[in-house]
């Protein structure tokens, strides 16, 4: 595969892909794994579950990663530049209509609707999201969500600090809780 | 130095952001609206609804819309890059590591902590969107009436599994048709 079509496949990608967050990775999978095949399924499965480790958004990590595997260092930086071109240029044309617009009462009904919508698309998201980490640790992940919910809610600390925290508090407790366990697997 | 603030401020906002999806949310509430009120909550709410319906992560199209708010396109181009920035730099670093196929218990460990927390932190910004959204009225209790339609018709579709895109678009239309309403029936 040539730098370029590199570039092109993830930058298309990247352009249809709406709404950020996985939505793109089943996307990647199809397009490198299936159609191209220069990818194997278990190669793409490594390259999702490391992109999980990295801060930012898991599209560019996912496309940076796909970028390295398969052109290396200026694989990787091609295919970040793939992935932030298209939103980059979205929002900006889109934000020269926003400004001109946004105090319309027409599209502010319409903004207001959405609002809405996205509203009650966050709270879903947020319960299926608990649902899915109470699974495992469930006294202590119950305690940090919670925790973290009024430290966000009722304090005006840094959220970069009570993140940094969290995986502060998470290493502390699995490394005593590992040695407790005398090295047993989680 | 107003983009070397944006460097900074997305910078932090990159290197915060864990666990996907809307993780980087509650760091943009914090940062960009709490702290250097460069968007009013409404923006931000507008920001993440046109977030679903175009493509990209949640942090680069925020990047994106505040850095050519502020600084037009060089601002655009800076906060979007210091996003990707923290996790190219820890990529470029482990990616060695990570290829030759080792755990990193370390990460995992931090990764435990992290997710329960991060979840409890986009469950208060959920909150402060819900709140922000739904009673932005100058109506009856202060209610949004569009913005309660939308949040309910939401909350209908995604029970029925509609996918967020159609669901949050539907919402822009509802909230044309509560425009219409209004418009027509003072």
């Amino acid at each position: 595969m040539s730098y370029w079509s590199l570039f092109l496949t993830v930058f298309k990608v990247s352009a249809i892909t709406f709404g950020g967050g996985y939505t793109i990775v089943p996307v990647l999978k199809d397009e490198f794994c299936n159609k191209r095949q220069c990818l194997t399924e278990d190669e793409m499965l490594d390259i999702v579950a490391l992109g999980q480790a990295a801060p930012g958004p898991i599209a560019i990590s996912v496309a940076f990663l796909l970028g390295y595997k398969l052109k290396g260092r200026g694989g990787a930086l091609l295919g970040v530049l793939a992935g932030i071109l298209p939103p980059m240029i979205t929002i900006s044309v889109l934000y020269v209509f926003y400004e001109a617009f946004a105090s319309n009462f027409w599209v502010r009904a319409a903004l207001r609707g959405m609002s809405g919508a996205i509203a009650a698309v966050m709270l879903l998201a947020v319960f299926s999201m608990a649902r899915q980490v109470l699974k495992k640790h469930k006294i202590f992940t119950l305690f940090l969500l919670v925790g973290a919910f009024a430290l966000a809610w009722f304090t005006k600390i840094n959220t970069a600090v009570l993140i940094l925290s969290f995986a502060l508090i998470g290493i502390l407790v699995f490394s005593w809780k590992d040695r407790q366990e005398g090295g047993h697997k989680s | 130095m107003i983009l070397w603030q944006l460097f900074v401020a997305f910078l932090e906002v990159g290197a915060t952001a864990f666990g996907g999806g809307y993780a980087a949310l509650p760091i943009i509430q914090n940062v960009i609206v709490e702290r250097h009120h460069w968007l009013t909550m409404t923006e931000m709410t507008d920001v993440l609804s046109l977030s679903q319906v175009t493509p990209g992560p949640i942090a680069i199209n925020s990047a994106t819309f505040v850095g050519i708010k502020l600084a037009g396109i060089p601002g655009a181009i800076v906060a979007s890059v210091a996003t990707v920035l923290p996790q190219m730099i820890l990529l470029f670093i482990l990616s060695a590591i990570l290829f030759s196929g080792r755990k990193l218990t370390l990460v995992d460990r931090a990764l435990a902590g992290l997710r329960p927390g991060v979840v409890g932190l986009i469950a208060a910004a959920a909150l402060t969107v819900v709140i922000s959204s739904l009673f932005a009225g100058s109506s009856v209790w202060g209610m949004d009436f569009i913005a309660v339609a939308g949040f309910l018709l939401a909350l209908l579709l995604r029970y029925k599994k509609l996918d967020v895109i159609t669901v949050v678009a539907l919402g822009a239309l509802l909230g044309l048709l509560g425009g219409a309403v209004e418009y027509f029936i003072p």
